[in-house]
């Protein structure tokens, strides 16, 4: 073999700027710059949040008006509108949040996962950041729809912690269920079959859920579902925080689970995702 | 091997690759002089892309070790990501991104300080020409200057060791030509390491500084592109691998062709970059 001129030494004894800072710093540098790109991204292709915003409203002002005169729905007292709006909310944040997963397997398919996973940037940071996308887009959809309620009067009850409150619990669960999608994404690999079980997984979660219809309404078998589903946790979070009825149980309860299941989610996602790869 | 242990920029010692059954790569030995332009040449499902990414940390060796920038790829993962840059063969800048958002963002998951950031970046711009396309968002951009906006992407962080899985496929002979001019300016101006996969042996042969042929798995020959042609006494490299391998180039390794999704994965590529 020949022996070609070693101009210098390659192993380098200093220390690289990449890991020059302790690994949390790591972390937040690297989702703000995940997040940020997510941002820009949205800032270049706006009217998706506009043609995504029109089924939560198909839901609030066909189904919920068509349902309007069923008292047993509402507990009675309120506006059906007013108290299928927080469910509507969540689910219109969790469909942003599962179809995230579809995202990853494309990068995965294109190569930037591969290319991002060689980079000193740490995986929570890439699963955070992630979720940090999802939930920029469900915030501002989240927002949208907050103006259409306030717009033709359904009986909201607007205070600011329960506008704030109700934000903060709507980025909690779209950051739980964008990590679940991207667990489901490096599991299935595949665009085609993530679609189909995507469906599969959303839809119970939905009607499994107080989305739609309160607790007390539902059969047995139904009612022990939706009380382990997160989602009924989140929607009724934000019933209490945004309508002030509906709540079986109190708002930090409520955000408590919704929590657990984040962290749970995020660590089985950071787990999962360099595998996504292989 | 051409470089010891202690200086080599990469060094893989007898690595070996298994999934499940099917061995990808079985024992290949190999060490990467520090500015060298090293060629890794093998038809598709050699076992090239395999050995690219045990390089660049994304997936564990069976056995055998490798050392990059100095540092063990499995115990040292983390100090060789922030020493290397890697440009996978699918294209890995974001299509929904501008060219200049391409390059900050990579800048700053590179771990480029915010100070210097703005520089290197002028830098690469520089470097790769790219200047006019700024704005563009990169999913408007042709192949070629996908590839320059990605090895620019790949240089902020200065990177010890610069690793092309492919870089030149799906690309016009102009396209190619240029890609290849900057990574040649680049290895005499920075003195950057190259480890380059192909199967275009007249690239291989006018640009790598030293080569390595590697089939099924296996290294088969390893030297300068001249001493090549000289030791198997042929005029080209199509002919060496030939004498190597007892067959052409041309035919592809069957089953190692890699799954469903890798191919149908390429052949996107190679429709965006066509």
């Amino acid at each position: 073999m020949s022996a070609p001129s070693a101009a210098s030494p390659a192993v380098s004894a200093e220390p690289v700027a990449a890991l020059s800072t302790g690994p949390l710093a790591r972390v937040a540098t690297g989702t703000l710059a995940m997040a940020q790109a997510e941002m820009r991204k949205l800032r270049h292709d706006h009217l998706d949040i506009v043609t995504r915003s029109v089924q939560p409203l198909l839901w609030l002002f066909i189904f919920g008006t068509a349902l309007r005169s069923n008292r047993s729905l509402t507990l009675g007292t309120l506006d059906y509108r007013a108290y299928l709006a927080p469910g509507v909310l969540a689910q219109a944040a969790m469909f942003i949040a599962i179809f995230f997963g579809l995202a990853v397997i494309w990068e995965r398919d294109v190569g930037q996962l591969q290319r991002l996973l060689a980079t000193p940037l740490p995986r929570t940071s890439i699963v955070l950041g992630k979720s940090a996308g999802a939930c920029v887009r469900a915030l501002v959809q989240a927002l949208l729809l907050l103006v259409v309620l306030a717009a033709t009067g359904i009986p909201v009850r607007w205070t600011v912690t329960g506008v704030v409150g109700t934000l903060a619990m709507l980025m909690l669960g779209t950051a739980a269920f964008a990590c679940m999608s991207m667990l489901l994404a490096a599991a299935v690999k595949e665009r085609e079959r993530f679609m189909g079980i995507g469906q599969l997984i959303m839809m119970p979660l939905f009607f499994a859920s107080s989305a739609l219809y309160p607790l007390s309404v539902m059969p047995g078998w139904l009612h022990v579902l939706a009380r382990v589903n997160p989602l009924t946790y989140e929607v009724q979070g934000l019933r209490q925080m945004l309508v002030g009825v509906g709540g079986a149980g109190e708002v930090w309860l409520d955000f408590l689970v919704v929590t657990g299941f984040f962290a749970i989610m995020l660590v089985a996602a950071t787990r999962a995702y360099p595998k996504a790869i292989l | 091997m051409s470089a010891s242990a202690s200086d080599a920029a990469v060094l893989v010692d007898d690595l070996v690759v298994r999934f499940g059954e099917v061995e990808a790569v079985g024992g290949v030995s190999f060490a990467v002089a520090p500015g060298e332009v090293f060629g890794l040449l093998g038809p598709n499902g050699a076992g090239k892309t395999t050995t690219i990414r045990v390089l660049t940390t994304l997936l564990p060796a069976t056995t055998g070790r490798a050392l990059v920038a100095g540092f063990d790829v499995r115990n040292d993962s983390l100090a060789v990501r922030a020493r290397i840059g890697y440009i996978p063969q699918a294209i890995s800048v974001d299509g929904a991104l501008t060219a200049y958002e391409n390059l900050d963002f990579y800048g700053r998951v590179t771990g480029v300080a915010r100070h210097e950031r703005r520089e290197r970046i002028e830098e690469a711009i520089e470097t790769m020409e790219l200047a006019p396309l700024l704005d563009r968002l990169a999913r408007t951009l042709s192949g070629g200057m996908l590839r320059r906006l990605e090895i620019a992407t790949a240089l902020l962080n200065r990177p010890e060791v610069l690793f092309l899985d492919e870089p030149t496929v799906g690309l016009d002979p102009t396209a190619r030509g240029m890609v290849w001019e900057r990574l040649d300016a680049l290895g005499e101006q920075a003195g950057t390491t190259i480890l380059v996969t192909t199967h275009m042996m007249e690239e291989a042969e006018r640009h790598c500084d030293r080569l390595g042929v590697i089939d099924r798995g296996r290294l088969v020959e390893q030297g300068e592109p001249a001493e090549l042609l000289e030791r198997h006494q042929t005029g080209s490299l199509e002919e060496v691998f030939t004498a190597v391998t007892g067959r052409p180039i041309g035919e592809e390794n069957g089953e190692d062709e890699g799954r469903l999704s890798d191919v149908r994965a390429q052949r996107r590529v190679a429709r965006r970059l066509g």
